[in-house]
């Protein structure tokens, strides 16, 4: 078994994991960066410590599942994938060109590691929950991650999947809002007001927790208690992040959407992640 | 079952169900609040505990399907044609097709006949919606006998299946002689004055005009049954257009995009021939009886008589 990083270690990936991000996204000149600066320590936290996974063996029965429904911060997912091992960091040379493994949006059947295909956004959590209603008759016992963007909740289908899963006390789902409160055009409050996100999820029948989507310590704490929490009910963790976070000049700016930094954008980008 | 008793393909379709539930447990059903209706009902009463009663969420319930494919479940997925096909296609394509998972469409109440539901529960775009998704395949079973093969066909195939079953009662036609596969036509009549190609319940209507049109008119016309609109079966397209040079398709669906569509695809591209359509005119439908629905839209068997009569002359 190998050995589970401890926090400074998991903040030291994730710092590495930004600067992958800002490099990608500047070396292929195309990339959602604000979404994956945001998401990032959550996966860290899921694929370096929480999720029960084994990257020699990404098609294992029991394992743990994630789905990214936000199919767009593919940066930010791929370079943990790679950073994980399942597959070399070169490989993320080909992000979004032709006939490669890592496309734009996850696609389960190029990509090891990737659960689901998405990137229609809403989707993953009615996938998740597919996965989980049939696992007892496979005689699996895993949790399912869905992650999700606080714009992304606008779609009708994920509160089709919240009233599903509230009402019949559907076991080992976990929902993840990556809480960024910005999306492609604005503000989220400005677009499409979500708040209060929390009385939502709870009057569709789910455990809520609430985190800060940065801190690993917060992080690790709040999903192994997720865990925990869905062995009776579903449950959501809203964690609470900045889109664009690390890089003063894309934080909360929804210009950095999905945007490529210049070089000397790049270099700015990077100094500041080093001193987080 | 036999030839000529009226057995609807929904009733078949709801047996089928039960009766390969009971050899395959992977089998796995879900349905979206219209169970009794598209007779998946009965499929819950015999396997509870593989039956998954979603609610009116049919988004809901594709993507439900598609992560229990992801873990090797066979999911038939089942509501009426108009909905499945179009108010959840999004997620048809991007969590079933894209990934190629092992999912199973029950489009139900396809085409007019609907119990006097009026257009917005005619399905008559189904067909070409799913035809041009990449990794599906589209079935429309002529009779229950075909339709009760087709399920059976469709879940030992692996990769997304849809499949159009109808609400009324419908003539069967195939006994137990018959053998449907995937992407294969039938060959019904033989003749070389015209070619008629139909699919779904328009086979029996098809196959009626035909007899009728040999028997009181002398013509004989090639009746080719086309099951599977996706893949098509070319060569037979081909055979009919050099052999009789006219061609008339016949569907319970609209013009635009169904079997006619895919039969002008391919006759434009191998062997041009003049083709006529006969189907689900570019209008939206109405309420009342399914037989005047029918022959208002020109669609029925005198409408069948007198196409080939105007193509071969009388």
């Amino acid at each position: 078994m190998e050995r589970v990083p401890n926090m400074k270690e998991l903040n030291i990936i994730s710092k590495s994991i930004r600067k992958q991000i800002v490099n990608l996204v500047t070396d292929k000149g195309v990339g959602h960066i604000g979404g994956s600066l945001s998401e990032v320590d959550i996966l860290v936290a899921l694929y370096f410590n929480v999720m029960n996974i084994d990257p020699e063996n990404p098609k294992m029965n029991n394992r743990d599942r994630f789905i990214l429904s936000k199919g767009h911060a593919t940066p930010g997912f791929y370079t943990v994938l790679a950073e994980r091992g399942y597959f070399a960091k070169k490989t993320l040379e080909e992000f979004d060109e032709i006939d490669s493994l890592l496309q734009g949006h996850p696609c389960m059947i190029k990509t090891p590691g990737v659960d689901m295909s998405t990137g229609s956004l809403g989707q993953g959590l009615s996938v998740g929950l597919g996965m989980i209603l049939i696992q007892e008759k496979f005689n699996c016992d895993f949790k399912v991650f869905v992650l999700m963007g606080d714009g992304e909740l606008a779609e009708g289908q994920i509160w089709e999947a919240a009233l599903y899963a509230g009402a019949n006390k559907i076991k080992n789902i976990i929902a993840i809002i990556d809480n960024n409160k910005v999306q492609l055009t604005g503000k989220s409050s400005d677009v499409l007001n979500i708040d209060p996100v929390e009385d939502k999820w709870k009057g569709f029948g789910w455990q809520t927790l609430t985190c800060n989507g940065h801190c690993m310590n917060q992080l690790v704490e709040n999903l192994n208690k997720a865990k925990e929490l869905s062995e009776n009910a579903p449950v959501v963790v809203i964690a609470n992040t900045v889109k664009g976070k690390g890089v003063t000049f894309m934080e909360n700016k929804f210009q950095w959407h999905a945007k490529a930094p210049s070089e000397a954008e790049r270099e700015q980008a990077l100094a500041e992640i080093e001193l987080i | 079952m036999n030839i000529g008793e009226n057995i609807a393909p929904r009733v078949a379709f709801g047996d089928s169900l039960v009766e390969l539930g009971k050899t395959n447990n992977n089998i796995v059903v879900l349905d979206a609040d219209v169970g009794e209706s598209t007779q998946t009902a009965r499929f819950g009463r015999e396997y509870p505990e593989r039956f998954f009663q979603i609610g009116i969420a049919e988004q809901n319930m594709v993507g439900i399907s598609a992560g229990m494919a992801t873990m090797g479940a066979i999911p038939w997925v089942s509501t009426f044609a108009v909905f499945l096909a179009k108010r959840a296609v999004d997620q048809i394509r991007v969590s079933i097709a894209y990934p190629k998972l092992n999912v199973k469409l029950n489009g139900a109440y396809a085409g007019i006949p609907t119990g006097r539901a009026g257009a917005t529960h005619q399905s008559v775009e189904d067909i070409a919606v799913m035809r041009c998704m990449p990794h599906m395949t589209v079935i429309c079973p002529g009779d229950a006998s075909e339709v009760r093969q087709a399920v059976f066909e469709s879940s030992e195939y692996i990769g997304p299946v849809y499949l159009r079953t109808v609400r009324c009662p419908v003539p069967v036609i195939f006994d137990s002689s018959h053998k449907f596969e995937i992407g294969k036509s039938y060959q019904l009549t033989e003749g070389n004055d015209i070619t008629v190609i139909s699919t779904g319940m328009m086979t029996p209507k098809a196959l009626e005009a035909v007899n009728l049109l040999r028997t009181s008119y002398h013509k004989k016309v090639r009746l080719l049954h086309m099951p599977t609109v996706k893949p098509i079966d070319v060569d037979a397209i081909v055979r009919a257009s050099l052999d009789t040079q006219k061609i008339i398709t016949v569907e319970n669906h609209s013009i635009l995009g169904g079997l006619g569509g895919a039969v002008a695809e391919v006759l434009c591209e191998y062997a041009p021939c003049r083709l006529t359509r006969l189907g689900f005119p570019d209008v939206f439908g109405e309420s009342g009886d399914d037989e005047k629905i029918f022959s208002k839209m020109k669609m029925n068997v005198e409408n069948i008589v007198e196409t080939v009569l105007e193509e071969t002359g009388r």
